[in-house]
């Protein structure tokens, strides 16, 4: 029932190598790594390669299958035409050490930067209450199995080693998304956290990272975007301008930003499940400009005529994806030369003048 | 041997292995002050944990108020069928509430009830809901929540000491392949980077092992290729015993076929739900196999066992459904008399008897995961299934309290799958989680504490290393051997066919002499290739390791004639008491594997006051049985 089917494997270390071929024996229903082993366990035994549970569970085997970041546990054969010859490369984002196994402390170190979970200080062992669909939020990103894939993909990194001090990637920004929407984290700074210290500026949504995700976590749409919009709010929002204008630092009118129903959807301001005791920060939740990705006009003609401080911002989308849970587009198929645009491909330009609402993030700098 | 580099670390207190009571352990460690080294075979939080679906059983009484301490230890205690040591059980069900409260501190997320408290769960052999969960995934919620508090305490030390790796360090992707002593002393651990094959030695006074199981040694496994008994072996080559190494937890239908998802559970739902077993004939030979004591109540035509299902009153139940052990058996016995699959197993048929929109509609998962990982489509073709290795009860005797290893040595602790008695003969789901947390928290209080206590540290001898660095390095250098991936499939071969889930004296026999010719062939086992991240020089070095816990098995097999939990013996079918008082130790004596007998510690009265007289009749002998009767006569008066 088997057949021999082509295989480039890449061998090397960090000093070089190059892809070898193999021919092997591929029976029906194998995966990928089915392959390795096979190789492994015949006329390379000493091919290098990670892997643990073989389910899909772990992470381990990530690698690049057709120069696609995939997990080599989950990449069936029978996705490949018979013919076909399959190219298996090491994740080109991080240093090779051997063959398919590749160096992704880089990872972990991120992951010892990004602040843990503060546990709230008056709350014992056994008394946390928590409403389940506020838990959700965060448990989507929890799914995550650390395979790295969308740290590999993203090309903020993958090609720009220069940029990698500066920058934590998508499986750190879901971490700090999590945490930020933990009903009972007791930091309030998540997301500016995100903006200064991990680079989530970088990111401009190009979604790679949530087409490789083999957990399919809505990490651009649920994750950085929310993450993203909430620190515009701050930081962008024309009204906050003006009210610094107007007031001097400090005296900015406060608003607690609560809305006493959760109709599910994520009030502006973030607080979840009113659990979420927010210590009374600058908090100028509301009206939100462009930038968040917006196009709800009445919305946006509200925001033209006044404060309105408990809008809420319409829930993230799922992208959508194909029957195989992918996106249908990849950054080879698309149409155009570059990445879609991080306004949304609808948008035209010049915008129409009444939806202008952009500030510089300088323009309250004096002018010379 | 001087040439070669070996880099050296003081620690006080060694955990090997990542997994959740490694991590659990050496969290404990930590707090206590003691400067912690975790090592770990695989990236840190890849551990086996991860494939735990179902959850963490812990008394909490979340969901049904009822349930305490004394329900879940007698439930554990039956599960066991009364060979567990009875005060792990007692700390387990006492202790496992305390221990998921505490990871929502950590951070972790569990599923909730309509009250925002945790969610639990029913699950086979629980009375209560009991299983605190996250969807399917708790395994790798409490692996994500261990890693992230080890991340935070190292957050910790940073802002103290200005390093993250001052008081607790992760090791990754390095095996530990010795343990070395001083008298009879732990004095430390060598091992080696996977990454370089470079040396590494650690001296230490105390060694935490949570290595987790031995499942690589079988051919069908859910288990991943960490579990090669690591622990179990090093224990036993630093002096330590292990207990109960006759008792494997198999599931009889895991699938066989195709590779890709070889050793995965096939819910029971799929019998229930009317898929039949067929050899490869197409006999439907279930009905050969119902035992005189079921005959009244299982159908002995395919007609009656059909009209059960829409009809269950009126008509008998068919025989697929029989229990576990006897389906094994059947299965077993078909494929040893030539009617299985290819592959080495039967076929589970719901494709002809379901339209393919009802199978989808009842068994959504196992639809979507056999579609996903193999593209094998239950609906249009029959499943090729047999006995899966799941679990090993057996593991380093400890004592119950501190997890410090027995036998002679000092120094020397085990939690998790690696430590033997808290499960008796038979694990319940759920039980394994809570094991790993509060043994884990346990083992690596006490190891601190003995660290602390010490007045002089024990030293690590010079001629040890340079023997462990022989033997390690011995597969690359020898071109003779044979492959170790030819020697694993001879060994999984064997284990599979003559010590799998039933059991022979004449084949358990034939095992032995075959494991005694695999011995001479692993110690001359050869590794192509550098050290440099070199499968098959790593699998050269698990194999001994495999081998003698292999040895283990098969010698315990042998010697307990009876049936019990994860023990059946064909030829002594039934459960004898006399043999429920007895635990089967095993040792190293020089290299050989020595057996001997321990009775059971004794139940305290008022744990055993827990029972009825009718459930312990069932287990005790006409003895203790008096004993018992005695107890409460005295308590009545």
């Amino acid at each position: 029932m088997g057949s021999k089917r082509q295989f480039r494997i890449w061998r090397g270390d960090e000093t070089g190598g190059d892809l070898k071929d193999y021919t092997v024996e591929v029976n029906e229903g194998e995966v990928v790594l089915d392959v390795i082993h096979r190789l492994q366990a015949t006329e390379a035994p000493d091919l290098a390669c990670r892997w643990n549970c073989k389910a899909g569970k772990c992470g381990s085997c990530s690698m690049e299958i057709n120069g696609k970041p995939r997990l080599g546990c989950m990449t069936r054969m029978s996705t490949f035409e018979e013919s076909e010859t399959v190219t298996v490369t090491p994740l080109r984002t991080f240093p090779v050490i051997r063959d398919l196994v590749t160096d992704v402390s880089f990872n972990y170190e991120k992951a010892r930067e990004t602040p843990a979970f503060a546990p709230p200080a008056d709350v014992a062992p056994g008394d946390y209450r928590m409403e389940q669909v506020d838990v959700e939020r965060s448990q989507e990103f929890r799914k995550c199995i650390e395979c790295f894939l969308c740290q590999n993909v993203c090309h903020v990194i993958r090609d720009h080693d220069e940029n990698k001090p500066a920058f934590s990637g998508p499986r750190y920004f879901i971490r700090a998304a999590e945490l930020d929407m933990h009903p009972l984290d007791a930091r309030t700074d998540r997301r500016e956290y995100a903006q200064s210290d991990m680079g989530l500026g970088f990111c401009n949504i190009t979604k790679c990272c949530t087409e490789v995700c083999p957990e399919h976590i809505k990490i651009t749409d649920n994750g950085i975007i929310p993450m993203k919009e909430r620190v515009v709010d701050r930081r962008y929002d024309p009204l906050v301008w003006l009210g610094n204008k107007i007031f001097r630092r400090g005296q900015v009118p406060q608003t607690s930003a609560t809305s006493g129903h959760s109709s599910g959807a994520v009030t502006s301001g973030g607080t979840h499940g009113g659990a979420h005791a927010h210590g009374g920060g600058p908090h100028v939740g509301g009206v939100h400009s462009h930038a968040g990705g917006s196009h709800d006009s009445a919305a946006e003609r509200q925001a033209q005529q006044g404060v309105n401080w408990h809008r809420e911002v319409p829930h993230p989308t799922a992208p959508a994806v194909d029957a195989s849970g992918k996106l249908p587009l990849t950054e080879l198929t698309f149409n155009k030369a570059a990445a879609p645009s991080p306004f949304g491909d609808d948008v035209t330009f010049p915008l129409p003048p009444e939806h202008l609402n952009f500030a510089h993030p300088q323009q309250d700098e004096p002018k010379h | 041997m001087t040439e070669t580099r070996i880099e050296r670390h003081h620690y006080d207190v060694v955990v090997i292995g990542a997994g959740g009571a490694g991590l659990r352990a050496a969290i404990e460690a930590r707090l206590a002050g003691k400067k912690t080294a975790i090592i770990s075979k695989s990236l840190f939080g890849k551990a086996h944990t991860v494939m735990a679906e179902g959850g963490a059983a812990a008394a909490m009484g979340n969901v049904n108020s009822r349930d305490n301490w004394q329900v879940h230890f007698r439930d554990t205690m039956r599960g066991g069928k009364f060979l567990n040591n009875f005060r792990m059980a007692e700390l387990h069900a006492k202790e496992a509430p305390q221990r998921i409260w505490e990871l929502e501190t950590y951070g972790a997320l569990f599923d909730r009830t309509s009250d925002g408290k945790i969610s639990q769960r029913n699950f086979g052999g629980h009375e209560y809901p009991r299983l605190a969960h996250v969807g399917d995934r708790t395994g790798l919620e409490l692996i994500r929540t261990l890693q992230q508090k080890i991340v935070s305490l190292q957050q910790e030390d940073k802002q103290e000491f200005g390093s993250y790796d001052a008081r607790i360090r992760v090791f990754s992707e390095t095996t530990v392949t010795e343990l070395l002593l001083d008298g009879d002393r732990v004095a430390g651990a060598f091992g080696y980077y996977r990454e370089s094959g470079e040396f590494v030695l650690f001296e230490a006074p105390a060694v935490v092992l949570a290595t987790g199981g031995v499942g690589r040694s079988y051919k069908v496994t859910s288990n991943s290729w960490e579990y090669t008994g690591d622990g179990h072996a090093l224990a036993l080559r630093a002096g330590a015993t292990l207990i109960n190494m006759e008792f494997l937890q198999f599931h009889p239908t895991g699938m066989v076929w195709p590779p890709s998802v070889k050793g995965i559970l096939v819910t029971e739902s799929v019998r229930g739900d009317g898929g039949v077993l067929k050899n490869s004939e197409g006999k439907r030979f279930m009905f050969d196999y119902v035992p005189d004591v079921f005959r009244k109540q299982y159908a002995e035509t395919e007609e009656e066992a059909d009209r059960w299902y829409t009809d269950p009153d009126n008509n008998r139940r068919p025989p697929e459904l029989l229990p576990r052990d006897e389906v094994a058996r059947a299965i077993n016995s078909e494929v040893k008399e030539g009617r299985g699959t290819p592959a080495g197993g039967v076929y589970l048929d719901i494709a002809s008897r379901k339209s393919a929109e009802e199978i989808r509609r009842r068994l959504p998962s196992m639809y979507h995961q056999f579609k996903e990982l193999a593209d094998v489509d239950i609906t249009r073709e029959p499943m090729e299934v047999g006995p899966t290795c799941h679990y090993v009860m057996g593991g380093v005797e400890v004592d119950p309290d501190s997890g410090a290893a027995y036998g002679a040595v000092r120094g020397l602790y085990a939690a998790g799958e690696v430590s033997g008695g808290m499960h008796g003969s038979n694990r319940l789901g759920g039980n394994s989680l809570s094991d790993l947390l509060v043994f884990g928290k346990r083992a690596g209080g006490h190891a601190a504490t003995y660290a602390d206590q010490l007045t002089t540290r024990p030293a690590v001898s010079v001629a040890a290393v340079e023997a462990a660095v022989e033997t390690a390095l011995a597969p690359l250098q020898r071109d003779t051997g044979e492959s170790p991936y030819q020697l694993q499939q001879d060994l999984q071969a064997v284990m599979g066919d003559l010590v799998g889930i039933i059991r022979r004296e004449g084949e358990l026999e034939d095992a032995m002499r075959r494991l005694a010719e695999l011995r001479e062939r692993v110690a001359k086992v050869s590794a192509v290739g550098t050290r440099r991240y070199n499968p098959g020089w790593h699998l050269a070095l698990d194999l001994r390791n495999m081998l003698v816990v292999s040895e283990c098995t098969a010698m315990a097999a042998l010697e307990r004639q009876e049936s019990r939990g994860g023990h059946t013996r064909e030829d002594y079918p039934a459960m004898d008491p006399k043999w429920r008082s007895v635990n089967l130790v095993c040792s190293l004596d020089g290299d050989a594997v020595r057996l001997t007998r321990k009775p059971l510690p004794k139940m305290r009265p008022e744990l055993i006051g827990l029972f009825d007289r009718a459930e312990l009749a069932k287990y005790l002998t006409d003895e203790e049985l008096a004993e018992f009767d005695a107890l409460t006569e005295e308590a009545n008066n």
